[in-house]
């Protein structure tokens, strides 16, 4: 495997027949719509997911126009509560969910095992059908009126008082939760079972350990959320009841069954992203991961606690105090596994060979973001600081820093990083550096401001406040239009870059990994020979490792 | 479900790698199944626990005779799904089918009983909902109904979903699809009914036993 | 829109100080790691840049000393943060025993108060500086969540349910009451004040509305219109048990359980009267659902609360802190 970055081609035009490849084998709709190539699964995934940002961007530009001032002026209170719930539905669900797992994760869980496919690749074609299903069914809530519930679908509103679709919503959620599951069962079974020889697990790539993880809580979280829609929608359209206190129903149950999936699903929305970074942070310091076992140990940690502290979303409900104070503590270890990895990718640059290509960008946007974000999650744990701010803009700040500026900055920094093996094409990567910097700076502008705005007591889901905190709100929509231009500059060069980007070898970083040895884009049955694997992950050095401080390195990771 | 005249699908490397695969792939499923019906004993425990006499009055509303035939049906058509995945293992290709048919025929029978069930439930106004017939104290009776009716429901839904495939497998089997080599459709099958079964072993006594000792 | 630009609420009661401490304390630690993480990227970024596009590093596998060290200071400084938190959320949590009691009830879109003088307001909530009040909460509707951010306090309102909570005000002022758990249409127009004002004052305002009378007293007037009296006897020679000194105190039932006569019991007693039958006593109070308001059960309540026996010294009662002069209603022994 080559250790040079290649020099650069210039080339772009396609020069004579070109080898088949997975984009070459079969044209025309019906080669695309009945693959079980998990490598066009996966460019369906992407469009889909591409189309689905685009509506959930477009419900939060309204959101963040309303909220230049403090009137709500520009739609009706009704309207803008539609806003933010359809906002919230449609990037949690039809984004954030599935972007780097059904993306990425289908593309490169076989190549990077060594596999021919995944384990059951009509179900994965299954998954993205379901997918669209659940798609659909849920734009058609959008398009007949909307949802007003916000994504939690909190009982009683959802179930007696909203005026909206919420059962058509319930439905559209309740169907698409099965395509997260059957890419979880898909990745579980074909990580277990189809291993090349010689990848045991301690030489697996950390993007499979968290891909691993990340499936483990798709599996076992995804079917309560389901449960817990099934009741709201008995309720709302046969009126069962189970959630009315006339009768003895108890609203707080809906809770509990909501945020035992809806905790552990911001883990299936961040998990992969950090896969995502361990593999830029060692492709750019062209260093093997410092503490391999302890971040691929961190993955399965933060999977096994996200389970256990699904009450800090309800400290102010009415649970006991000694209910919160349990879910408290358990959610300050749960930040621990997280913290772990953030030091390890730092100590991984330590003495590395550092260059600064759009992927490390991202990378490095994730680090420090992701650690902002979660630092203000220790905020949240905090029962007496929580009181305060549950249900604000702190709230709100501090998930957007975890999913945009973590989990989204992952999901590009990998499509960056992975583009010229899935299309065979290099993006412009000057406009690349661009994009992180504007994403970076218009982030930023946006989300810092509502941590402030969420300690001054501005809640949630406001249509209109007070005077005094407009122009927190002014920078945060100043920063909204910034990162909202940063995301569609990417857009537009991957596009260009399809007919015009300069054709890329089988590996344009110099990348350890089974994938980067074949060629861009791969052929349809990934390897011509199934591959033998000799080397730990990210061997690019064949001398002999360093030892730290006349410590020894830990016997595990030199397995 | 029409596969290459191989059973071997093109990205397994042999047979074997194939069986393991399908067979953690069932066991995965009906791990999330258990989640997905966990959730519904969950909130089943909390409401029982906070309402054990409206729950009381609820189970005596249902028919025990009726649910503990049920039960003997199920299981005992979990004996011949059993007897019918051990002789496709032997590639006993006419038996696999008998067993496979006995098996749907058995599960029909369970779900004819629930329909009866539940129309006479609908006759005497214990669907939960607008036309629930108790009032007063007594309508807190309607939380187990609610309750009653989806649980039993979802895990109908789960029968008919594994009486279409067992009448497919059978079909396979009769066209001799299946042999000592390639038997793990059979047995993957197997797993659905069986945990299918067991589901209903927790729910009769939790929704017809209530109090009654 | 410049002018009025705050960046930090207002602490205007006795837990606010505390808590902005431990926020500040929280502010401390993260922008530590923050700055920390960036520094450390950055540095190494720049100092680790590849200089030859040729150039492999050496290896570095890892340190388990520096594993459990970096895995140790964290969970040390986040079970810091948590015992503080805790220590301090306890204080939250236990109302004092002055407390007056001060009721509310959330509907879409308002806030309505009552106080136990008689005094009722919607929306706005006047209350003493200095005085610690305990809020009885129940909503008629939805979740609804009681936020004064200046006084950091927060709690949701459940339909069904009574939910307490308190706070101690400090200093005078208008602070922001909101509506902090999403209900609906107008859920950002669920909003108000708290006014909190000197004690001379607030006893002021409070004389000022005596239409109504008390709490205690429209109670005791729906306690008659809705025929409670004919079987709640008050010495307790009628078919059901008196309520005389019953707030407070614990209940025997005939499941032999003893359950404590709360707010919450004695709403599910009007509402749900077969949930809980007291020992040697027969089911046969009819449900009054439908027929009383949020409202005019926590005016029932308070009534029942005021239900001291005449001598005085029930133990372990715990009612409001005063009782109001001169409304004593129909409730002595007669």
């Amino acid at each position: 495997m080559s250790t040079q970055i290649e020099p650069r081609k210039v080339e772009t035009e396609l020069v004579g027949t070109p080898a088949p490849n997975y984009l070459t084998n079969g044209f025309g709709l019906k080669s695309w719509l009945l693959t079980i190539d998990h490598k066009r699964i996966a460019i369906l995934y992407l469009v889909s997911i591409t189309a689905m940002f685009f509506l959930g961007g477009l419900f939060a530009l309204l959101i963040r126009l309303e909220l230049l001032t403090p009137q709500g002026d520009l739609m009706e209170a009704e309207m803008y509560n539609r806003m933010f719930t359809m906002h919230g539905i449609v990037m949690i669900f039809f984004f954030l969910i599935p972007s780097v797992p059904a993306v990425l994760g289908n593309f490169l869980v076989p190549m990077m095992i060594g596999a021919r496919d995944l384990a059951f690749p009509r179900i994965n074609l299954l998954s993205w059908y379901i997918f669209v299903i659940g798609a659909i069914i849920t734009l058609s809530a959008v398009i007949l009126g909307g949802v007003d519930t916000g994504w939690t679908f909190y009982a009683p509103f959802s179930t007696t008082y909203s005026n909206s679709n919420v059962a058509l919503a319930a439905v559209g959620v309740f169907i698409t939760g099965f395509s997260s599951i059957l890419t979880g069962l898909n990745f579980v079974v074909t990580i277990h079972k189809m291993r090349a020889p010689g990848m045991t697990w301690f030489r697996l790539p950390l993007f499979i350990w968290s891909h691993y993880a990340t499936s483990l809580i798709m599996i076992l979280g995804t079917p309560v959320l389901a449960i817990a829609i099934v009741l709201v929608a008995m309720d709302r359209l046969f009126r069962f009841g189970i959630f009315d206190p006339a009768l003895g129903g108890d609203p707080l149950l809906f809770q509990h069954l909501f945020w035992y999936y809806s905790h552990p699903a911001v883990y299936i929305m961040i998990l992969p992203s950090m896969g995502v970074v361990s593999e830029l942070v060692t492709c750019f310091s062209r260093k093997r991961i410092f503490g391999y076992t302890f971040v691929a140990f961190s993955s399965l940690a933060i999977a096994v606690y996200g389970f256990l502290v699904w009450g800090h979303h309800m400290f102010t409900s009415g649970q006991s105090i000694y209910a919160g104070l349990l879910f408290s503590v358990l959610s300050f270890l749960v930040a621990i596994p997280s913290a772990i990895k953030v030091f390890n990718w730092s100590a991984t640059m330590y003495k590395g060979s550092i260059s600064y290509e759009t992927p490390m960008l991202y990378a490095f946007g994730f680090i420090g973001l992701f650690t902002i974000g979660g630092l203000t999650g220790l905020f949240l744990a905090a029962t007496s600081v929580d009181v305060h701010v549950h249900d604000t803009y702190f709230v709100v700040a501090h998930f957007h820093y975890i999913m945009v500026g973590g989990a989204i900055m992952g999901f590009l920094g990998g499509l960056h990083f992975w583009w010229p093996k899935i299309t065979g094409r290099l993006f412009p990567e000057a406009w690349g550096k661009f994009a992180v910097l504007m994403v970076f700076a218009g982030f930023n502008l946006t989300f810092f401001p509502q941590f402030v705005l969420g300690y001054l007591g501005m809640p949630r889901r406001y249509h209109a406040y007070p005077d005094e905190y407009q122009v927190l709100n002014v920078m945060s929509t100043a920063g909204a239009s910034i990162l909202g231009v940063g995301y569609l500059i990417p857009m537009v060069y991957f596009l260009w870059s399809l007919r015009y980007g300069a054709l890329a070898g089988p590996n344009p970083w110099g990348a350890k990994g089974l994938e980067w040895t074949t060629p861009s884009p791969p052929p349809t049955e990934n390897f011509d020979e199934t591959p033998i694997v000799t080397e730990e992950a990210y061997a690019y050095s064949k001398e002999e490792p360093e030892i730290v401080g006349g410590k020894q390195s830990t016997r595990a990771s030199l397995r | 479900m029409s596969e290459a005249s191989s059973p071997l699908a093109h990205h397994f490397d042999d047979l074997s790698q194939q069986k393991e695969a399908t067979s953690l792939g069932m066991w995965t499923f009906l791990v999330t199944e258990i989640l997905f019906f966990g959730g519904l004993f969950a909130g089943y425990a909390q409401y029982r626990g906070a309402y054990p006499h409206a729950f009381e009055a609820g189970s005596h509303h249902l028919d025990i005779v009726l649910g503990g035939i049920n039960t003997v049906v199920l299981i005992a058509s979990s004996l011949t799904m059993a007897l019918g995945v051990h002789a496709s293992q032997l590639g006993k290709r006419k038996k696999t089918a008998i067993f496979l048919l006995a098996t749907v025929a058995l599960g029909l029978v369970f779900l004819g009983i629930k329909a009866a069930e539940y129309t006479h439930k609908y006759h005497e106004g214990l669907i939960p909902g607008a036309g629930f017939a108790l009032q007063g104290a007594e309508r807190q009776q309607m939380l187990f109904f609610a309750f009653y009716f989806v649980m039993t429901g979802l895990h109908a839904a789960h029968m008919i979903i594994g009486v279409v495939v067992v009448t497919i497998i059978a079909f396979q089997a009769w066209r001799g699809r299946y042999s000592p080599a390639y038997y793990g459709p059979v047995e993957v099958t197997g797993l659905y009914w069986h945990f299918v079964d067991i589901v209903w072993i927790f729910l009769f006594p939790l929704l017809y036993l209530l109090g009654r000792h | 829109m410049l002018e009025n630009f705050p960046l930090f609420p207002t602490q205007a009661s006795t837990i606010a100080g505390e808590v902005d401490l431990l926020f500040f304390f929280l502010i401390a630690v993260a922008s530590f790691f923050t700055g920390l993480i960036f520094l450390m990227v950055t540095v190494f970024a720049i100092r680790y840049r590849r200089r030859a596009s040729d150039e492999i590093p050496k290896p570095n596998l890892g340190s388990l000393r520096l594993e459990l060290i970096w895995t140790a200071i964290p969970l040390l400084i986040a079970m810091t943060i948590f015992g503080w938190s805790a220590s301090l959320y306890f204080k939250m949590a236990r109302v004092p025993d002055d407390a007056m009691d001060i009721y509310v009830v959330g509907r879409q879109w308002m806030w309505k108060f009552q106080h136990p003088e008689g005094n009722r307001e919607i929306n706005d909530l006047h209350v003493p500086v200095g005085r610690p009040v305990r809020l009885i909460m129940t909503s008629e509707d939805v979740i609804h969540s009681f936020y004064v951010p200046a006084f950091r306090m927060k709690m949701d309102v459940l339909p069904g349910r009574y939910h307490t909570t308190w706070f101690e005000a400090t200093k005078p002022g208008r602070y922001h009451l909101f509506c902090a758990e999403y209900c609906g249409t107008q859920h950002s127009g669920m909003v108000g004040s708290v006014i909190a004002m000197e004690p001379r004052d607030y006893e002021a305002w409070l004389a000022g509305d005596t239409s109504g009378g008390s709490m205690a007293a429209r109670g005791g007037k729906l306690f008659n219109q809705l025929g409670c009296v004919t079987c709640h006897v008050p010495d307790g020679s009628g078919r059901c048990p008196t309520l005389v000194g019953l707030f407070g105190n614990p209940v025997q039932l005939i499941t032999g359980e003893q359950v404590v006569a709360d707010e919450a019991y004695i709403r599910e007693s009007i509402l749900q009267p077969n949930a809980k039958i007291v020992s040697a006593y027969q089911p046969i109070m009819p449900t009054y659902q439908g027929q009383v308001s949020e409202e005019g059960i926590l005016q029932l309540i308070a009534y029942v609360k005021s239900l001291a026996p005449a001598s005085g010294e029930t133990p372990g009662t715990v009612g409001p802190a005063q009782a109001t002069p001169g409304t004593n209603p129909a409730s002595s022994s007669q």
